[in-house]
């Protein structure tokens, strides 16, 4: 008789010993003479139990978690390949309540497929959205796209589908895709999964982008620290081609489409989508100014669909299943899901995809279980660092693109970093400065030169008496109104925002050292 | 693509570092936009791009000096000097801040001895600061030569130091 083990090889995973417990599972059936096979899939999301270590039975995946390789004989003596009993028992993984209630569309694949298999993914529902798509005009699939209502979820969520349409109706002899897998932000780490645990889904969904706007070359530009995901890719890249799914004539369709992993060198800017194209051409990582527009001037100044890894990776299953299933979650004009990643002082992490609506209170409470250290939540950071910092109070906001720009914030690429109560925002406030300031590429001044003047004014508030800190913010408040209004990009056109919500909503952070010892 | 003129002499290099930049560009020059993928196969090679490489690089890809000076010093993945045998990457951004990042930097900064950037006496260790390695449900995190960690506490990291010295 023969099992099968999975055992995921998400990055996350691996950093908690993954690999030991892989290798301590093939050592010990072996030894036992069992014939196992041991399955490296991506990860469920269910962070805090990572190492999960699932075993198919006739009832369906059982889980084990978190395992360490010391666990791994016990598992055995426990007789965990028929789904026996142990303390480190979770019973049929798709019953845990984490992921049960959850609507996964975009991660309907990842953590039960082996994210190396072609097979796998197909037989799992892969490629139903590229057969479709070929049986489709551009226009077509452009249409559908719009249709669904799906926005980019890199963090600007511009509507997709005009995008693709402007790349589309633009006249050139070559276009290009380029996927934004530069994903920087702080909090953030679902485009890592899905490249690591589904690669597929992303080339699939960048392979319909390409018919769909008449672009035969694509590019992912991924970031360096990300090298678990490099390897995912450059396999499934392969596989696709081996398979005909990339190459002069995919799937017997006439039509050309390769694709391309290029690394990025650790800036945090070339995630910006200008400064990306700038540094896929092989310059300083410097944004553009725009217009043009990408669509219409982009990579090596011809038109670009740009999209990140979440955003391509949702297209397929809208493809397969129409418009109106995809657009039928949601709220308002925040249609679909978003899977939004829990991070930071929290007790159960993980990724949930959901339909838009849910609040913060529902995915901090509900789901991560409250902080990791058993203290009160004191602030949330949505949406990366530039992302503005969230009180406690605010917590019942609706999760919907429009709800969040409500109460002055942004959804970004829909990363949480809960805190708690032991959080110093002062600090906080000041490491978005510093951060700005290392990070900014050095194209317009309010952005270069406005950071490290905030990180000084920030330094200068925090010593002075009484007086002195009254000016100093009314100084702080203006820098910050002058790189809102004056700055080219995101990076300095937000970076204030974290600033000014911890001045707005932790005031007495900012006391000084002096006054809050008197 | 056309060979720059090769009229004005590059300096001299040692051979190992010519070799390799040869080979890199020789295997990648053409590729559109070769730039960053001739520096990351170069780094991969010889761990840094040495400055005096920087003539040579710049002939073969057909740019001026300045470009690719521009270029590597603008990326803070690419280093101008040899990194010590090991290079930690410590993560400093917000959900391991959360999670007590800031008490671990203080730490493994004392426990090395090295500031941001630097390398220890011995040659083995060189810190570096990251800002996300997206392990940020597994915070606080470190990455050593590609390798990722999770969960790192200052005892952790002891406990981790320890084993790699015996």
């Amino acid at each position: 008789m023969s099992f099968t083990v999975y055992v995921p090889r998400d990055a996350s995973a691996l950093s908690l010993g993954a690999e030991a417990v892989a290798e301590t599972i093939a050592t010990e059936a072996a030894r036992r003479g069992i014939d196992v096979t041991v399955v490296r899939n991506g990860s469920r999301g269910l962070f805090w139990l990572e190492p999960l270590v699932e075993v198919a039975t006739p009832e369906g995946r059982i889980a084990y978690g978190p395992v360490q390789a010391e666990d791994v004989a016990a598992l055995f003596e426990a007789n965990f390949l028929h789904g026996g009993d142990h303390a480190l028992a979770l019973g049929p993984t798709e019953t845990i309540d984490y992921l049960k209630n959850q609507q996964r569309l975009t991660f309907a694949r990842v953590g039960i497929v082996d994210p190396r298999s072609l097979d796998d993914y197909v037989a799992h529902g892969g490629y139903r959205g590229l057969e479709a798509a070929l049986r489709m005009s551009g226009a077509e699939i452009v249409q559908t796209v719009t249709d669904s209502g799906l926005r980019g979820r890199g963090g600007a969520a511009f509507p997709t589908g005009i995008k693709w349409k402007t790349c589309l109706d633009a006249q050139a002899v070559q276009k290009y895709v380029a996927c934004n897998a530069d994903e920087g932000d702080s909090g953030t780490y679902a485009d890592r999964m899905i490249m690591e645990g589904d690669p597929f889904v992303l080339i699939e969904g960048m392979t319909i982008a390409g018919i769909a706007a008449g672009a035969t070359r694509g590019y992912i530009y991924l970031r360096v620290e990300y090298p678990h995901a490099h390897h995912a890719l450059k396999e499934a890249i392969a596989a696709a081609e081996a398979g005909g799914y990339l190459g002069d004539d995919v799937r017997g369709s006439g039509k050309a489409f390769h694709l391309e992993v290029r690394l990025g060198g650790g800036a945090y800017i070339c995630g910006e989508e200008t400064s990306m194209l700038e540094s896929l051409e092989g310059k300083r990582g410097q944004v553009r100014v725009k217009p043009p527009l990408p669509a219409i001037n982009g990579l090596f100044g011809k038109p670009t669909v740009i999209n990140n890894v979440v955003t391509f990776a949702s297209v397929p299953i809208i493809l397969d299943k129409g418009a109106a299933f995809y657009r039928d979650y949601g709220s308002g004009r925040s249609r679909g899901t978003l899977p939004i990643q829990l991070a930071g002082n929290l007790k159960r992490p993980g990724l949930v995809e959901r339909a838009f609506g849910l609040t913060l209170r529902e995915l901090i409470e509900g789901y991560g279980g409250g902080t990791a250290s058993g203290r009160s939540v004191r602030a949330v950071q949505v949406g990366g660092p530039l992302g503005a910092y969230i009180p406690a109070s605010q917590l019942d906001a609706p999760i919907d693109y429009e709800g969040f720009a409500a109460i002055g914030g942004m959804l970004g690429h829909g990363g949480v970093v809960v805190f708690d109560d032991t959080v110093n925002m002062a600090a906080q406030a000041r490491y978005a400065m510093e951060f700005c300031a290392i990070e900014s590429c050095g194209k317009c001044t309010p952005c270069r030169i406005g950071s490290t003047r905030g990180v000084e004014v920030i330094d200068r508030l925090l010593t002075s008496d009484n007086a002195g800190r009254q000016r100093e913010e009314v100084l702080l408040r203006d820098l910050c109104q002058t790189m809102v209004a004056g700055s080219l990009c995101a990076l300095g056109g937000m970076a204030p925002f974290p600033v000014l919500s911890a001045l707005d909503h932790f005031h007495e952070d900012f006391a000084g050292s002096a006054e809050t010892a008197a | 693509m056309k060979r720059a003129v090769a009229g004005s002499s590059l300096p001299d290099i040692p051979e190992s570092v010519r070799v390799v930049v040869l080979e890199v560009t020789g295997r990648l020059k053409d590729l559109p936009g070769a730039l960053l993928p001739v520096l990351h196969g170069i780094q991969d090679a010889l761990g840094y791009v040495p400055e005096v490489a920087v003539p040579l690089i710049a002939r073969e890809m057909n740019l001026s000096r300045a470009d690719v000076h521009g270029v590597i010093s603008f990326y803070h993945y690419f280093r101008q000097q040899p990194a010590g045998k090991h290079v930690i990457h410590l993560c400093r951004a917000e959900s391991c801040q959360a999670m007590g990042a800031v008490t671990l930097e203080k730490h493994v900064k004392q426990r090395l001895g090295v500031d941001f950037h630097e390398t220890t006496q011995d040659g083995r260790y060189t810190l570096e600061p990251v800002y996300c390695l997206g392990n940020c449900a597994c915070s606080p995190a470190m990455m050593v030569d590609g390798e990722l960690k999770g969960r790192v506490t200052p005892e952790r990291f002891d406990a981790w130091l320890a084993a790699e010295v015996s």
